[in-house]
């Protein structure tokens, strides 16, 4: 499906600009476009450094299993197939925390620390898990308590009142997460059930 | 007044983890410089996995925005989304949204100064920015950091949530404004 949507994204930009008579765009934004992903990663390298750092600090300090624990109902319903002491569910909850905070540049170190915990508990590695796709799906539609840069953008652009978009924003991303894991759950079961009666 | 309360959280709320972090280390006895350096060590190997797939990505969605081929294609489901009472003023951030996270924020800063913060488009953006996520972006860079090449269904979920934030946006959006 990747594949389908990044030939689309590629082929339509490509056809668009012949059309428009500026096919000189192509080459100009292909090598910018390839500069802008290697300087986000530089980025991310600083970023990833530190965040893993504080995170083992964390772990060895005993914090990660103490949240782990509170959160183990959570995480048993959601990720069976990941035992309740891996060190995948500390990076995990450290992300969705991070997401719910608004911290974007802290989410990202924490979830790849979690697919590479992910990974090793995968049988096939070149094929994404249940829990993977879970945790996708928790990190794509996460809850938001504070969306501060746009409350930002609103009181730079002058608003009367720049934070009323607070308890929507949170309405609609809970909504959006509570249907996303719910979704993801039924399709789980779905697909495990159909294996199981495929296998005999 | 909850702008600043917002405003002051997210500014504690780093600083404030370094020392929870730090503190509960040095209480526990860890050696915490060790530690850290022994977290961190892995820090750039995973970032620098990641540059084929962040190329791939802004390369695509650069040269669709860039080219005008995202306009059409905001048009061309604009009769789509007008059925379900979305202005067409935030098509472009809609379609823009799962896919690159900087662009989208351009975007909705856009529509906010245009039309000004505390109008129904205003506040739709600002909504649609808080709760949409950049799906691809998490998707390749999430998965190609471990090397899966079959997403399953990571892609249908992602792209359920973000109509998902959409539809929820417009529905919170057309009760409160």
């Amino acid at each position: 499906m990747l594949n389908l949507i990044w030939l689309f994204l590629i082929l339509t930009g490509i056809v668009v600009a012949a059309f428009n008579g500026r096919i000189d765009l192509v080459t100009e934004t292909f090598f910018s476009g390839a500069n802008e992903g290697v300087k986000v990663c530089l980025d991310l390298i600083g970023l990833m450094t530190l965040w893993l750092g504080m995170l083992e600090v964390a772990r060895q300090a005993g914090l990660i299993r103490i949240l782990a624990r509170l959160l183990r109902p959570f995480t048993v319903l959601f990720f069976p197939g990941v035992p309740s002491d891996h060190p995948a569910l500390g990076a995990i909850i450290m992300n969705i925390s991070a997401n719910i905070l608004g911290l974007g540049n802290a989410a990202t170190p924490f979830g790849l620390k979690a697919m590479e915990e992910l990974q090793k508990l995968n049988p096939r590695p070149d094929t994404a898990t249940d829990a993977m796709c879970t945790f996708l799906a928790a990190n794509t539609s996460c809850i938001v308590l504070v969306p501060a840069t746009i409350v930002g953008v609103r009181v730079a652009a002058g608003s009367a009142n720049a934070a009323e978009i607070v308890g929507p924003t949170l309405f609609a991303t809970g909504l959006t997460m509570v249907v996303t894991l719910l979704a993801d759950f039924c399709w789980r079961n779905f697909f495990r059930v159909r294996r199981r009666s495929a296998g005999r | 007044m909850i702008a600043q309360v917002l405003g002051e959280v997210s500014r504690w709320a780093i600083p404030f983890l370094f020392v929870l972090f730090l503190v509960a280390g040095w209480c526990r006895r860890v050696p915490v410089y060790e530690a850290f350096i022994q977290g961190a060590a892995e820090g750039f190997q995973i970032a620098v996995r990641i540059i084929p797939y962040l190329v791939a990505m802004f390369v695509a969605i650069k040269i669709f925005r860039v080219s005008g081929a995202m306009d059409i294609f905001a048009r061309i489901c604009a009769p789509l989304l007008g059925l379900i009472g979305a202005p067409p003023e935030v098509l472009p951030l809609a379609v823009m949204r799962p896919l690159s996270g900087s662009s989208a924020l351009g975007l909705a800063t856009e529509l906010i100064h245009t039309h000004g913060p505390d109008t129904f488009i205003g506040r739709l953006a600002s909504i649609m920015q808080g709760t949409t996520d950049t799906t691809f972006f998490v998707l390749t860079v999430y998965f190609g950091s471990v090397g899966i090449r079959r997403f399953r269904h990571a892609v249908p979920l992602g792209l359920m949530a973000d109509l998902t934030g959409l539809f929820a946006s417009l529905f919170i959006c057309h009760l409160l404004f």
